[in-house]
């Protein structure tokens, strides 16, 4: 999350932000912990989060320079802890080299030809037209599927989708290079809709 | 027998995984010309991958809709909030 708004106005008018960890339990635990519980979807790693992120917060007190709230600081010091969770979860991934993500690939693509295997022809969903957002069913057919996604592929969709990044920093977080990315988004998405097309239809 | 694709266009009209990567990429970044007249020239002769577009254009919307969604204001437990807010308290008189 950035913090631009409040650096602008910042600029502006220069007041100070100061910090009251007196209070941070009040005024911000719930929020923290909706944040992590979003990202993670684990109650108690959330919960603990939330407690590791004030806890090193107080250690570094003196970091924090007054430009921004309190509550971007603190969210900033939660998604820092969420990231580094969601590259432990990655694990090996990540280095795998192309080579094998190629070979993943397989099970849908003709390794010579390149193109659809036949038993996994896209077909229509039958909802394209019908506004599919508000159809409650679909959506909790592709909630099924995209918690079966691999850790890493559901990392790369909720920085892209609650964070809005974009590519370059994603990678960076995450340590993976950018051809490595598209491989895992393309991979995920094959996945996903062969997943939504074998539940729904 | 295998069928054998000679030609640039023949390799790149059989080629599915590539347009559907390519399809994906579209979607987040400006793809080079070179991969513009890739996919152009695939999905031109390619129903499955337009439905694969389609139905990937949907899914983003969706997956964006989904993650957001549960994001209503959830409540931390009020013991665990009370135990935080006793070693703050403690950490603060520890500093002071």
């Amino acid at each position: 999350m950035q913090n631009r708004s409040v650096f602008d106005t910042a600029a502006e008018r220069p007041v100070k932000q100061t910090l009251q960890p007196e209070k941070w339990v009040e005024l911000y635990a719930d929020y923290l912990y909706t944040y992590a519980l979003g990202r993670l979807n684990d109650k108690e790693l959330a919960r603990d989060l939330v407690q590791d992120t004030f806890l090193s917060a107080l250690e570094k007190t003196d970091g924090f320079r007054g430009e921004s709230t309190e509550r971007t600081w603190l969210t900033a010091i939660i998604k820092y802890k969420v990231i580094d969770i969601y590259r432990k979860r990655s694990g090996s991934f990540a280095t795998r080299d192309k080579f094998s993500l190629a070979a993943d690939d397989e099970e849908y693509f003709d390794p010579d030809l390149n193109n659809w295997k036949k038993e996994h022809w896209p077909a229509p969903f039958g909802v394209e037209d019908s506004d599919p957002l508000h159809n409650k069913e679909f959506m909790s057919v592709l909630q099924k599927c995209v918690q079966k996604l691999p850790p890493l592929w559901l990392s790369v969709f909720r920085l892209k989708h609650l964070e809005d990044e974009g590519t370059e920093d994603i990678c960076k977080e995450l340590r993976i290079t950018s051809s490595n990315f598209w491989v895992i988004v393309h991979r995920a998405k094959v996945n996903l809709r062969s997943c939504l097309q074998k539940n729904w239809i | 027998m295998k069928k054998e694709l000679k030609t640039e266009t023949e390799k790149i009209a059989y080629n599915c995984r590539q347009a559907t990567l390519l399809i994906e990429k579209k979607q987040d970044t400006e793809l080079v010309v070179r991969e513009k007249l890739e996919l152009k020239l695939h999905l031109s002769g390619c129903h499955i991958c337009r439905v694969y577009e389609q139905q990937s254009i949907l899914i983003n919307s969706m997956i964006s809709k989904l993650l957001k969604g549960t994001r209503q204001n959830i409540k931390l437990d009020p013991t665990f909030k009370e135990n935080l807010q006793r070693r703050i308290d403690q950490k603060l008189r520890g500093n002071q």
